[in-house]
């Protein structure tokens, strides 16, 4: 992972590339470097990092920040597999029209991990050779794992207390 | 050397037996049954001793109830527990039970073992319909018959799509458990089931049900409304 210092002369060399592309930088608690880039040029950012030696995309998931607007998140985490660093790239869209350019060109494992960040969040990568869902029923509707989207689930005994009753999360 | 056989209990004639359950009467009583000496009252109550009447229904559901073949089928960890019941401690054996068959065609029990999504339901379904009648299933553990701790939009319960037999509580279920189920589904085959516990320690009228004056859509808190897409 890279220090501080570190992540904010990646953030420099990859603004001097292209002005808009970094947004912000995150430090979090001392435990994961995060680029906030624009999503318009998350490819941009991501060419970039694979340039400097991240060649491998450990990771690529959704996040919903509900009420936080943009909502979504979509987080690649990029491993640097000579020196052992890792970088976490973040892009936020916004649910009204969630898009973002697919990284499958430049990681072929994005492939099934977009596909599940679509059928989950319905974020949709453009590009992308074969954009449908992969986890749930094709005639699905919505995107379960956002968070207004209804738990569902069978009524039994205690659902009607659920909300009230001692150990519900709140 | 002169083999002598001396009449039991002072009788001289096989139709003078009055005591059936004198063995060796019995034995020259069968003795003179395959002569064909056997005749008149002797030989109805021969007939009567001998002869098991049943309907066929009884004998048909009693080969049934000890000859089931269940289908290989695993889900989730139950089919862990599952698996153990063939095992030499809970021996399923015993009951005939044993012959997991790889093919519905010839299996006559589907144990639901684990949480069942939507996208797998029509695959039970379909297995299910292609198994032959006589069938049956049971559904084992929480998921598979209330969802349990997965009660969220990805599964669905057993009864919504099966006829599920007899439910094994449990998360998952020990062997014991599943073989009590598989007991109380020999019961149900062979016509001799036994009353539930609530009929047995006098319980009945102690049923759980939802607080005066909640209705079912109430309860259903998290319930995904019909046409409600939100989120889509």
């Amino acid at each position: 992972m890279p220090d501080a210092t570190e992540l904010e002369l990646t953030a420099h060399e990859l603004r001097d590339r292209n002005a808009e592309s970094i947004l912000g930088t995150d430090f979090g608690r001392g435990d994961r470097a995060v680029l906030l880039v624009n999503p318009a040029h998350v490819i941009d950012v991501l060419t970039a990092l694979h340039a400097k030696g991240y060649t491998f995309l450990a990771s690529l998931h959704g996040v919903d920040y509900y009420p936080d607007e943009p909502r979504l998140g979509v987080l690649y985490e990029l491993l640097d597999m000579q020196n052992v660093d890792r970088i976490t790239v973040k892009a936020r869209v916004h649910t009204d029209d969630p898009r973002i350019a697919t990284a499958t060109g430049l990681f072929p494992g994005a492939d099934f991990p977009e596909r599940e960040v679509y059928d989950m969040f319905g974020v949709v990568f453009e590009g992308h050779q074969d954009m449908r869902r992969i986890l749930m029923p094709e005639d699905f509707e919505g995107f379960p794992q956002r968070r207004d989207f209804p738990v569902g689930g069978e009524p039994v005994l205690f659902t009607y207390n659920e909300e009230t009753t001692y150990g519900k999360w709140s | 050397m002169e083999i002598k056989r001396e009449p039991l209990n002072g009788l001289t004639t096989p139709s003078a037996i009055t005591a059936p359950s004198d063995f060796r009467a019995r034995q020259l009583q069968a003795r003179d049954m395959l002569r064909g000496d056997l005749e008149g009252e002797a030989l109805e109550r021969y007939v009567k001793e001998s002869v098991l009447t049943t309907t066929v229904e009884k004998a048909v559901a009693w080969s049934q109830g000890n000859s089931i073949w269940p289908l290989t089928f695993g889900l989730a960890c139950c089919a862990i527990e599952m698996m153990s019941i063939v095992g030499a401690r809970v021996d399923v054996a015993r009951f005939g039970w044993e012959a997991f068959w790889a093919s519905p065609r010839q299996a006559d029990l589907l144990i639901l073992s684990g949480r069942v999504s939507v996208k797998m339901a029509p695959v039970i379904r379909r297995i299910y319909d292609q198994m032959l009648e006589p069938r049956w299933a049971i559904s084992m553990g929480a998921c598979c018959s209330s969802m349990g701790v997965f009660n969220n939009y990805a599964l669905v319960p057993a009864d919504k799509f099966l006829p599920i037999d007899v439910h094994v509580p449990g998360c998952p279920p020990r062997p014991e458990a599943l073989l009590h189920g598989i007991l109380r589904l020999r019961e149900k085959i062979h016509g001799t089931e036994r009353d539930g516990w609530r009929e047995r320690y006098h319980a009945v009228g102690t049923e759980e049900v939802l607080a005066e004056g909640t209705s079912a859509s109430d309860a259903a808190i998290n319930v995904f409304p019909g046409g409600d897409t939100a989120g889509a």
